[in-house]
């Protein structure tokens, strides 16, 4: 069987010096809540790994996921991902393309049957089907299928591969799912996120070549190292909340003030996600800083959760139609038995039976 | 507890305890009033409608002293109620969703004040469950429906506090616990006592305008 490199030999060919490695190692110990002291052992146990085999299926997406990871600058921890893994197939990023391309996948497939890890973005349709996205002539889900079966793990890379995302709005017009809801038989991670956060799956990379399992996952398949809090569980704008103080619009007093931004339809309570710890762009901030809500689009359901600017109390659906025909429902009833019982009245009154001396007598 | 779950509690389901909640409300009201009553014959001898406000503002406001009910029943019936319509119509995430729905909304009580109020209610209605328990004769007099009514009213106080002070779950399992049981009481409400958060008004409007057209100065 074909060996790859070790990342330590790989590193060395790319020029990344021994001390930005081990500077990787601390911040992935860092991320993952590690204790102290566990970068050396990663940093240990990662140089020595061979680079597993990965296989890279891109279905009905925006390439969002593949550019928020390429648009991290190097030499980042994002970029180190490239390194970790042997990238035999990504149908943006290869060179390859046509039938050399759908081979280099066949090839990896076979060779490393059973061991490769299969990273996946976007949903997968099955209406009419399969046929809204398709490559080389075959379904995403022909070719999920056959990839998933020889896969060690899968990753579910986004929000939509993860929980069907965009395409899988309603009205849902492509039948989109999750990888999640057709593979049952395989350890699946999911990294949601529109798009994820390129350290998070850089750390479960990490994570996964070090331990050689995968880390432990929330009740939504995630990774709880980073998804065990919500953006509102850390957000820098919380004692604002905790006080009560809002900002109202985007351009009032309380937005100059940095005030919590709950009342413009900020989902961070209800969002779990790394970026107000890990943030984004190397570090430099995460949208609530920007001065703008949450979008709670690492949970599933994000777009289905009415405007990204109602508030979270206010209701989903709308409830004042139902409100006006419940009245005039109520109203009739009200009107019909009450007009029921007063026919029942004058009738009883009509046929009242004057009561005799007889009556009292029992005759 | 997942988003979708909270996404139906917010959607459909509040559909369903809104449609429930007025159509129970409006048809228990009308109802009453179109009972009527058969005008009175006789001459007034004073003003209905004066009768009827004084008494609805009257005995919103009795002294505990002439109340037969005992002081501690209606000092922690105040309390409880005090508390409750505080926190229901002047936290801010209450009044995001009335402005939601009604087109309007209005200042909101600083938080610290919401905090006593909720736990001034929740503290009220334990000890006047305790009370049921211990007092003989509320003891007899207590049935299934008072116990169900406590148990949902009591619900949405509990698991609103633990959500506006993150006590307990996390927040999107509390969200969703909350408003599920608002909705709760929102079905239930109509068809049981608690159709008193319509009806008191009307009922003590009522008493005082007969006392009023009598001339009866109570
Ligand atoms: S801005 Fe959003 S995440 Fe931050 S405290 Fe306010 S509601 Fe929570
Ligand atoms: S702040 Fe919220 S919407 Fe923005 S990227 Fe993070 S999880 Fe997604």
């Amino acid at each position: 069987m074909k060996e790859h490199e070790t990342l330590e030999q790989r590193l060395h060919e790319q020029g990344v010096s021994r001390r930005s490695f081990l500077k990787f190692c601390a911040a992935m110990a860092t991320m993952m809540a590690l204790p102290p002291g566990s970068a050396t052992a990663i940093a240990a146990v990662l140089a020595k790994v061979k680079r597993p085999s990965v296989i890279w299926l891109s279905f009905q997406e925006c390439t969002g996921c593949t550019e928020s990871l390429t648009r991290s600058h190097s030499p980042t921890l994002e970029s180190l991902i490239f390194d970790m893994v042997s990238l035999d197939y990504h149908h943006t990023l290869q060179a390859a393309s046509g039938h050399a391309a759908e081979q280099a996948r066949e090839d990896a497939m076979k060779e490393f049957h059973g061991q490769y890890l299969l990273l996946v973005d976007g949903s997968i349709p099955l209406k009419d089907g399969g046929v809204y996205s398709t490559i080389a002539g075959r379904t995403n889900l022909d070719m999920l299928q056959e990839a998933a079966e020889g896969a060690a793990a899968i990753v579910a890379v986004g929000s939509c591969a993860a929980f069907g995302g965009l395409p899988n709005a309603q009205p849902n017009p492509t039948g989109a799912v999750a990888v999640s809801d057709i593979i049952k038989d395989k350890p699946i991670i999911n990294i949601s996120g529109c798009p994820p956060i390129p350290a998070v799956i850089t750390g479960v990379l990490a994570h996964y070549l070090t331990f050689g399992a995968l880390p432990a996952l929330d009740d939504q398949g995630r990774p709880k190292a980073f998804y065990g809090e919500t953006i509102h569980d850390r957000c820098y704008r919380r004692p604002f909340y905790d006080q009560g103080k809002f900002a109202k619009t985007f351009d009032d007093e309380g937005a100059r003030n940095g005030w919590c931004l709950y009342e413009l339809g900020c989902k961070g309570p209800t969002t779990h996600n790394a970026c107000a710890t890990t943030k984004w762009n190397g570090g430099a901030g995460f949208p609530i800083e920007a001065g703008h809500g949450c979008l709670g689009c690492s949970e599933p359901k994000f777009w289905d959760v009415g405007s990204f600017y109602t508030p979270l109390p206010a209701p989903a659906a709308d409830v004042t139609a139902f409100a006006q025909a419940a009245a005039l429902a109520g109203a009739a009833a009200a009107v019909v038995l009450s007009t029921a019982d007063r026919a029942k009245q004058r009738r009883a009154q009509r046929t009242r039976q004057k009561l005799t001396v007889s009556d009292l007598k029992g005759e | 507890m997942d988003q979708e779950l909270l996404l139906w509690v917010r959607g459909t389901g509040l559909q369903i305890a809104t449609a429930v909640f007025v159509l129970g409300m409006s048809y228990r009201v009308l109802h009453l009033l179109l009972l009527g009553r058969k005008p009175s014959l006789a001459v007034a001898r004073g003003s209905e409608w004066a009768g009827g406000l004084r008494t609805m503002w009257q005995r919103s406001f009795m002294l505990p002293s002439l109340s037969g009910r005992g002081l501690f029943t209606v000092i922690a019936g105040y309390v409880f109620h005090v508390g409750f319509l505080i926190t229901l119509f002047f936290l801010s995430q209450h009044i995001d969703l009335f402005r939601a729905v009604f087109g309007f909304g209005w200042p909101a009580l600083p938080r610290g004040v919401i905090d006593i109020a909720a736990v001034l209610a929740i503290g009220a209605m334990v000890a006047l469950l305790v009370h049921r328990f211990i007092d003989p004769v509320k003891r007899l007099l207590s049935g299934f429906e008072d116990f169900l009514t406590w148990t949902l009213s009591f619900l949405p106080l509990l698991t609103g506090f633990m959500l506006l002070r993150n006590i307990g779950f996390e927040y999107l399992t509390l969200l969703t616990l909350h408003i599920a049981s608002v909705e709760l009481l929102m079905v239930v409400a109509p068809f049981t006592k608690l159709a008193h958060m319509f009806t008191t008004f009307m009922a003590r409007w009522y008493n005082g305008a007969v006392n009023g057209f009598k001339g009866i100065n109570a």
